[in-house]
């Protein structure tokens, strides 16, 4: 049987003892940049007043918990699951379709807007084409693409259908070729659940970030499969995590009951987003268009609205009558869709 | 398992987190202030383009209904 050998005076005990000198390092190099805080330096910044946001639809229609939602690029159609529905078209209101896709906890629409995929408890996450004939049997085009070991908790299309990205119940993340279902690159690193993943913006590059049950969000070269830069502050399961649009910073949603705020050039937590106050998790989060305002979804049933920089509150949003399990932004930053337990999703504008 | 398997992973394992950490101890940082105020220029530059933090006005919103118009 073949084993590794121990290099030359290295133990279990030394790789050990070098680890964490290595991780104080991390966090002496990090502590020196460390000069100012973001909202100190935000003083300067005018203080926001109060936002005139407030539900503008309630879409219902599902059966069960609404887990999941994404934008279709166009602005005025949604896919939503547990089970899969196309919304209506928002602004002329005709009705979308079912789809068939059961135990879905992720939902993505491709960037055409000519399919969307879905995957959940099944391990695997499948694209359906989406055809204006009503009567066509989608159940026949549904194809699977990714395969993994355990449940699929987030799913994107790259920059085009023909690309998709997944992160696990089992830890990974991967890439996939969505025409062969070939597996193109895969992300080792969480040592537990991966539960979201996001997308750099076209312009920052091929990165992703991903969060998950070990506490950690690290993001991820894509055609590497390196792991570039990991963050470990929250103190508990991190729900979802969001690039903030420049691609320079991202945030993170936690079962602590707080947001996080990390730059990624100084290579640091910059805000963290809480009151004594909430005390129940948070699910989901995502930015207004400019950066300044961070939505956030909680399973005390409301949406919080967070001054990015200034980081105090500057809004609840209060609809839902259960858990709040994500927030989007549309795609013209004109209004936030959000998911919930409560069966329904709500547009808020 | 062999006690020889079980500690050859996690040497593996143990040599694999040296490795990314070296690599985490070794990026190019900047310091807090400078991201901040990169951080709060792309905000500004970026402000009135952000509907929900200006707000914009009914008729222009597709999502805030439109009130009926009668021609007299």
């Amino acid at each position: 049987m073949a084993c590794q050998g121990l290099q030359k005076g290295e133990t279990l005990a030394s790789l050990k003892t070098e680890s964490d000198g290595l991780k104080k390092k991390l966090e002496v190099e990090r502590g020196k940049l460390n000069d100012v805080e973001l909202h100190q330096v935000a003083e300067k910044t005018e203080v926001l007043g109060a936002l005139s946001i407030k539900t503008r639809r309630v879409l219902k229609g599902h059966g069960a918990k609404v887990l999941c939602m994404d934008w279709c690029k166009d602005k005025r159609r949604l896919v939503s699951s547990s089970q899969v529905r196309t919304s209506t078209d928002l602004w002329t209101r005709e009705h979308g379709v079912s789809l068939p896709c059961t135990w879905v906890m992720a939902c993505a629409y491709a960037p055409s807007g000519c399919a969307v995929a879905c995957g959940g408890l099944d391990n695997k996450c499948s694209v359906i084409p989406l055809s204006l004939d009503k009567d066509e049997n989608l159940a026949a085009k549904k194809k699977s693409v990714a395969m993994h070991t355990n449940y699929v908790s987030g799913c994107t299309f790259t920059n085009s259908d023909m690309q998709m990205l997944t992160s696990s119940g089992d830890g990974t993340c991967a890439l996939w070729d969505v025409e062969s279902g070939q597996l193109l690159q895969s992300f080792h690193g969480h040592t537990a659940d991966v539960l979201s993943l996001d997308l750099a913006p076209s312009e920052t590059g091929n990165t992703f970030v991903s969060g998950g049950c070990d506490r950690k969000a690290n993001v991820w070269d894509m055609r590497s499969g390196q792991n570039i830069q990991s963050f470990e502050s929250h103190e508990s399961d991190i729900n979802c995590v969001k690039y903030y649009p420049s691609g320079d910073a991202f945030a993170s949603a936690s079962d602590d009951a707080t947001c996080r705020f990390y730059d990624l050039r100084a290579d640091r937590e910059v805000a963290v987003y809480q009151k004594d106050s909430i005390v129940f998790g948070a699910s989901t989060v995502d930015f207004s268009l400019s950066g300044r305002l961070l939505f956030a979804g909680y399973n005390d049933y409301t949406i919080n609205a967070w001054d990015v920089l200034k980081g105090n509150r500057v809004s609840i949003l209060f609809g839902h009558e259960n858990r709040v399990s994500r927030v989007k932004l549309s795609p013209d930053g004109t209004a936030i869709c959000s998911a919930s337990w409560d069966n329904t999703l709500r547009i808020w504008a | 398992m062999s006690s020889k398997m079980q500690s050859s992973g996690s040497i593996a394992q143990a040599r694999r987190t040296v490795q990314q950490l070296r690599l985490e101890a070794s990026i190019e940082r900047i310091k807090v202030s400078k991201a901040s105020s990169d951080l709060m220029r792309y905000c500004g530059e970026h402000a009135k383009n952000d509907p929900l933090l200006m707000g914009i006005p009914a008729s222009e919103n597709p999502f805030k209904d439109k009130k009926p118009c009668t021609v007299l």
